[in-house]
């Protein structure tokens, strides 16, 4: 395994720290989140275009950059570390490995190659109790004359508003996991579509938009069914360990803005004649921080390390106990970031509300550290049988 | 399955290395030295302390002492990564605590580094065939985290030329057992601080020294306080300048860089499979919280791991770089490992249940878990305690303001 950052790792890193400092600072995050849940459009269309990062890692065959899953967990965590407003998780995260999975390297490029290019926005319709077993679909798909019709709720579909491309899982009528794609682009004019409901959800954390979908008997044609069987089902967990991982580098992200922010901010304001920050409460609750963001850097990173060279099923726990330091990491940190601000930190006006917000809400998606921790325990310690 | 991912993608070298320290282990810890097995330690320095320094002899002849030493000194200058796969080997065999750690993994390094052709020929060898042990006199009554502030004065003796040596050292892992001690002293009266401060090294069997053992909250006594009163140190055993000594005894401290820390987690991890194994026999198991529990200790063992080999490869960048700063992961690690340790002794008495108040020497596995779970509450103390570590990382890690001094 490789523990240093290469030059060219520490140069994505480097180049995307820069560029999101500017382009996705707290002005941008909040003009794009003034009025509700929201999508900067400005900034997807840059890494859409020209920074090339939807292509970063995917495969070469499709039009990526052909790099790895290290790579683009470094990318996260700097999307992770402004809030940045863009589709990026849900599209090359986890509706990108669902296609890859599914459907093959083959079968896959056709479809990476449009979002590598920018030119389609893809998201999966995870199931609603955040697992990555197919047990749990709640969308069903009962043949019809010329394809299939389909019927079920998902209750969160991530930054589904703008879409092109909705991956559904779905169960066919004899129970067989299958993998559907919506273009949403091809059914045109959805609002008039009530078979086929988007409604925007209200969020408390405005930074990813989510919707509700319901599909109330919609007529599809068979060749929106892309996989199905051992291959949809796999492509579902796929995407999910994949996405998890990432949501993880995401986190950390967040967390060392929440650091940043409280370092700052404890270094200027000034009260009993000294700064706050020369204050053992306050500069040890700071350090705490910082092993927590540390803890959850070498989780994310060794997860990572250990997908690309042990592959993705064996870095399973790995990427379970990543998820766990990133997520206590980022409640964490949110948290003192608000009490070390003092009465400025519960206020609209300065950042780590934004930074608190999302960390509660990324605590319970993909199942939140109750899933992982079931996880390890299911193939962890228990497992351990020699005397 | 938990255990041979941590051999993932090692060079073949690596990978012939690994399997011979496997198969000397297995030969070797046999026997008489059987009974070695997972014993000694931080917590049970007490087990065997003659039968350990025989397997120390052993290990000796075995070619298994002083492998990252250079090749000039007898060692066998081994790649770090060979060094690292040698220490998780012999945890994973379970292999004794080692009780030539001290000589080998602090003065002897120092020496090789600061010592005099004279030192390193009378002192290297004993260190390197397990027949001379040594412990280290850094703390005080009044020198605990503030270690500049060591009282022990150091007088030169015009009848030798040499050193002698009245005060107090306290917390001396391992003195009762040892042949020789390393102390800071300060030699130049009415000095204050780091300066001022001298490296000496003096025999313990002599009639200015008195060691009494210090009764740990386990029961155990694997540290003493050691009094000198005139002790002699020879001319020839002062390690640098007079008035040096704090270089020396920082750069002795700079020595450990994480090499052995892959072999201490892999104890922690058989520490957390027999927790897990008391869980799955009681039934704790499948209590839907302890069961949460072990699988958080579990992901931190995984965080320890990586951050052990972000560690190695930062060492190795910083080396190359001629850099000597600690990385942010190497900041964090001492107050990370101790603070899990801490709270897997409290886990282990949690899955015991009520039985972990019921001491019964028979059974062997509780009585460790029970014995690691008092000496972890040691672990956020020594070697800089949370509250220094917390300084440490927000005025290094954080560029934070510095703590005030008082007046000494």
């Amino acid at each position: 395994m490789e523990f240093s950052l290469s030059v060219e790792q520490q140069m994505i890193r480097d180049s995307a720290r820069d560029y999101l400092a500017v382009h996705s600072d707290s002005a941008a995050v909040r003009r794009a989140t003034e009025s509700g849940p929201a999508h900067d459009d400005a900034l997807w269309r840059a890494i859409a275009g020209e920074l090339g990062w939807c292509g970063i890692a995917l495969p070469e065959e499709a039009g990526g950059a052909g790099l790895g899953v290290p790579e683009l967990t470094l990318l996260q965590e700097q999307l992770g570390q402004r809030l940045a407003c863009v589709p990026f998780w849900s599209g090359l995260c986890l509706a990108a490995p669902a296609l890859q999975a599914s459907l093959g390297p083959a079968g896959s490029a056709p479809w990476l190659a449009r979002i590598a290019a920018g030119e389609a926005r893809a998201t999966l319709a995870l199931p609603e109790d955040g697992g990555y077993w197919f047990d749990c679909v709640g969308v069903h798909a009962d043949p019809a004359a010329d394809g299939f019709v389909l019927r079920g709720t998902v209750a969160q579909v991530f930054d589904a508003a703008g879409a092109d491309w909705l991956l559904v899982p779905a169960r066919l009528a004899d129970g067989a996991p299958a993998l559907f794609l919506l273009d949403l682009g091809d059914l045109g004019d959805l609002g008039a579509d009530t078979r086929l409901v988007l409604s925007p959800l209200d969020t408390l954390d405005r930074t990813r938009p989510l919707s509700a979908l319901r599909l109330d008997g919609l007529p599809v044609p068979s060749v929106a069914c892309l996989a199905r069987g051992e291959a949809a089902a796999q492509g579902l967990a796929h995407a999910w360990w994949h996405g998890a991982l990432m949501l993880a580098a995401e986190q950390l992200g967040a967390a060392q803005q929440c650091l940043d922010l409280t370092v700052a901010y404890a270094g200027e304001r000034i009260q009993f004649g000294r700064a706050i920050g020369s204050f053992q409460a306050v500069k040890h609750r700071c350090a705490q921080m910082m092993v927590a963001i540390e803890a959850a850097r070498s989780a994310v990173h060794g997860a990572a390390q250990a997908w690309a060279s042990a592959g993705a099923e064996a870095a399973r726990r790995d990427i379970a106990a990543a998820r766990v330091t990133a997520d206590d990491a980022l409640r964490f940190c949110a948290q003192e970031a608000i009490q070390l601000h003092g009465g400025v930190g519960f206020t609209w006006e300065y950042d780590p509300q934004l930074y608190f917000k999302r960390a509660q809400a990324a605590a319970h998606w993909l199942g939140g550290t109750a899933v992982a921790l079931a996880y390890i325990a299911a193939t962890g310690p228990d497992a351990w049988r020699e005397a | 399955m938990m255990a041979n991912d941590v051999a993932n993608h090692e060079t073949t070298d690596e990978a012939a290395f690994r399997a011979e320290v496997a198969q000397w282990m297995a030969a070797s810890l046999t026997g008489e030295f059987a009974c070695l097995k997972h014993r000694g330690g931080p917590g049970d320095e007490d087990a065997h302390p003659a039968l350990r320094k025989a397997w120390e002899r052993r290990l000796a002849e075995g070619g298994w002492t002083g492998l990252g030493w250079p090749r000039a000194h007898g060692g066998r200058e081994l790649p770090v990564m060979q060094q690292v796969i040698f220490h998780e080997e012999y945890a994973r065999a379970g292999g004794p605590g080692r009780m030539g750690h001290i000589g080998e993994g602090l003065i002897g390094p120092t020496l090789i580094a600061f010592g005099t052709d004279d030192q390193k020929a009378r002192l290297l060898p004993g260190i390197l065939d397990g027949t001379t042990f040594w412990c280290q006199g850094y703390s005080e009554p009044g020198a605990g985290s503030d270690l500049a502030n060591v009282r022990t004065r150091a007088e030169r003796d015009p009848a030798t030329g040499g050193w002698r040596v009245s005060g107090q050292k306290v917390w001396t892992s391992l003195a009762h057992e040892s042949d020789w001690i390393f102390v800071l002293a300060r030699c130049e009266p009415g000095s204050q601080g780091s300066r001022g401060l001298i490296f000496l090294m003096l025999p313990l069997d002599q009639p200015g020294i008195e060691i009494r053992p210090i009764r740990q909250m386990g029961g155990g006594a694997e540290f003493n306080e050691v009094f000198f009163d005139g002790a002699l140190a020879a001319a020839a055993d002062v390690v640098g300048e007079p008035g040096d000594g704090w270089r020396i005894a920082m750069g002795l401290l700079g020595f450990e860089r994480g090499i052995s820390t892959l072999g201490q987690q892999m104890q922690f991890t058989h520490e957390l499979e027999w927790i897990a194994q008391a869980a799955r026999a009681n039934g704790a198991s499948r209590d839907a919280l302890l069961r949460q529990r072990i699988a958080r200790s579990w992901a931190g063992l995984r965080v320890m791991r990586y951050n052990a080999l972000r560690m190695l490869a930062g060492a190795a960048q910083a080396g190359a770089d001629g850099g000597t700063a600690l990385q942010r992961e190497a900041l964090i690690y001492k107050y990370y490992w101790s603070n899990w340790h801490r709270d897997l002794g409290q886990l282990a008495l949690d899955v015991l249940g009520p039985l972990a108040n019921v001491v019964d020497a028979a059974d062997a596995r509780r009585t460790r878990l029970q014995q690691m779970a008092l000496f972890s509450r040691a672990d956020t103390i020594y070697a800089g305690t949370n509250e220094i570590q917390l300084n440490i990382i927000a005025e290094r890690g954080l560029g934070m303001p510095r703590e005030a001094r008082g007046q000494s």
